[in-house]
């Protein structure tokens, strides 16, 4: 019996978390203090943290069939069951774009992406504080039609290529011939890593580098790739140890939790390594119209931005650098709650300063849609691994990962 | 009898790893392995030690970071104070952030090489040193265990294991050990 069951129990947690959600929503958009700005910014939070979560997932499993890579076989359900809550995040993330959109288009300043007001690029008018000549002339890319069909297109092809890739691989389990479909994945996964490499760093421009459109980096995409792959691989240990708790994957032993801990040591020092270039460069050059990025974080959002910072880099680089505690659950939960909960705090300073100002806001209202986010993940997620078996059947390294021995 | 080292010879780590393995169930120790690439899980199975280059090797590391911390903060702010940037350059603490790039890659510096250049001195290494390795097959695609057998018994046991476990040439050498 390699079945998970996603009890009742669980399934009621899960609907209240929503229900938490959906309350807090709906006092955000009758509050005049909350809806508007506020209202779509924790949306967008929310909604990246969780799609980078799957997005993290769905290029983890991508990648190892590109790299024929043979461990990670018995975790490969565990991984796969996290790609699926992707179109719900992205919906979340497209339904914050087309907010701001029609917003803009009603030229009002309450909302997200500030860049989409149509008196910002308005050359005729040239109304003070909100015209921006950089704006103009970054009209030719950053323009509303343009931003709504690249995402469009992104997002509908990423989740093609993932859907398609975990159906594969589940009908692999039901035939005994699975060789042709393994190779049908691992070309589909190396087109997916191939327009997704490209993509993802637009994406990061136009979902969260745009929110402080006259600021530009071009390691962001890089800093947010990591942040994805980061908290996919975190999110696959956290599940795996839960799904074993059970009394289920007895085949996933303290070498394959191993090299996932490895994963989570060695791009949490990338994510260090990104994160305190991005910030080196423009700390040391201290050109005006560069530094008002970090000045605002600095300055006013000092607890979360430096906090975040020496948790994420400094308590993964000294806890998880000894091989026991890559091998000892405790420590990979520990550890991966942690770095969750900084990672959820990093997300908040990428948004949270752009949209609502130098004054950090933080309430019943920003728990009450993480909480509703964390029901809606846990959901999507766990119903989805309850519908196949967590143990793989055919895998042509099936036999390697089984004899995994680090 | 004196001392006889027994050279088992293997053309497959999979048969070397069994036949180390069963000298060890048989309780006698394994005096050396000479393979051509790292044998997985070969260490545990000699019952080696833990390597404590890992040791030297946060040593190393230590003294790149102190060196390059000692040499920034003598050039610029002890020798020869420079303005970049309008950075303020009179204390380390104001300093520390541009620092970093350097004092990183000293460390690593200082940590690689002087972690290569203590394996090789540990392992008797370099130009001019007549090597130890008894069968020059072992850098192309063989692999040897030796040990070693005090007794007619002990050879019997032992050239018996190797044989066993699919060694494809078995040798005796008397020992020219003195310590005998």
């Amino acid at each position: 019996m390699s079945q998970y069951t996603f009890t009742s129990k669980s399934r009621y947690t899960t609907f209240g978390l929503m229900a938490i959600g959906v309350l807090a929503l709906a006092y955000g958009a009758i509050n005049h203090d909350i809806s508007g700005t506020r209202f779509w910014a924790n949306i967008l939070l929310e909604g990246l943290f969780f799609t980078f979560i799957a997005l993290g997932a769905s290029f983890f499993m991508a990648l190892q069939y590109v790299a024929q890579a043979g461990w990670s076989v018995v975790v490969k359900r565990m991984y796969e069951a996290l790609t699926t809550f992707l179109p719900f995040g992205l919906l979340a993330i497209f339904a914050v774009v087309i907010a701001s959109a029609i917003g803009g288009h009603a030229n009002s300043a309450d909302i997200v992406y500030k860049w989409m007001q149509s008196d910002a690029t308005d050359i005729a008018k040239k109304v003070p504080g909100v015209f921006d000549e950089m704006l103009v002339k970054k009209h030719l890319y950053l323009n509303v039609p343009f931003v709504i069909i690249r995402t469009i297109i992104c997002a509908s092809l990423w989740v093609y290529w993932v859907r398609l890739l975990r159906k594969r691989s589940i009908e692999s389990d039901l035939t005994g011939d699975f060789l042709p479909l393994h190779y049908k994945n691992v070309k589909t996964a190396g087109l997916f890593i191939i327009f997704f490499g490209i993509t993802e760093q637009l994406m990061a421009w136009d979902w969260v580098m745009a929110i402080d459109v006259d600021w530009h980096s071009t390691l962001f995409g890089w800093y947010l790739f990591d942040d994805m792959w980061l908290t996919g691989v975190i999110a696959t240990i956290l599940l795996t140890l839960h799904v074993r708790r059970r009394g289920l994957l007895k085949e996933v032993n303290e070498n394959h939790m191993h090299n996932l801990g490895l994963w989570m040591f060695s791009l949490s020092v990338l994510w260090g390594y990104l994160w305190f270039f991005q910030f080196m460069f423009y700390w040391y050059t201290n050109i005006p119209d560069e530094v008002v990025y970090f000045q605002a974080r600095i300055d006013h959002y000092r607890l979360p931005f430096w906090i975040m910072f020496c948790i994420n880099l400094l308590v993964p680089l000294i806890v998880l650098m000894t091989r026991d505690t890559k091998r000892n659950p405790r420590y990979l939960i520990l550890i991966g709650c942690i770095i969750m909960v900084t990672h959820w705090i990093d997300a908040y300073v990428w948004v949270m300063p752009g949209t609502l100002g130098l004054t950090p806001k933080f309430g019943f209202y920003e728990i009450g849609i993480l909480l509703g986010f964390i029901g809606l993940f846990l959901y999507v997620v766990l119903s989805n691994l309850a519908k196949v078996p967590v143990s793989v059947k055919n895998h042509p390294y099936l036999e390697e990962s089984l004899h995994h021995h680090l | 009898m004196s001392k006889v080292i027994v050279h088992a010879l293997y053309d497959d780590d999979d048969k070397l790893r069994d036949g180390a393995r069963r000298v060890r169930e048989l309780g006698y120790g394994i005096n050396e392995v000479f393979s051509p690439f790292p044998v997985h899980g070969i260490d545990k199975i000699m019952g080696l030690n833990r390597t404590r280059i890992s040791i030297c090797c946060f040593i190393y590391g230590c003294t790149g970071f102190s060196l390059a911390l000692w040499m920034m903060s003598y050039m610029l702010i002890y020798d020869w104070p420079i303005d970049i940037g309008g950075k303020p350059n009179f204390s380390i603490y104001h300093n520390i952030p541009s620092w970093i790039p350097v004092l990183f890659e000293s460390t690593v510096f200082c940590a690689a090489h002087g972690m290569a250049i203590t394996f090789l001195l540990r392992s008797w290494l370099f130009p001019g040193v007549s090597p130890k390795n008894p069968d020059p097959r072992t850098t192309d695609d063989h692999f040897l265990m030796l040990t070693t057998a005090y007794s007619e018994q002990d050879v019997n046991a032992l050239v018996g294991a190797a044989n066993a476990t699919g060694a494809v040439e078995v040798k005796q050498v008397a020992s020219n050990d003195s310590h005998h």
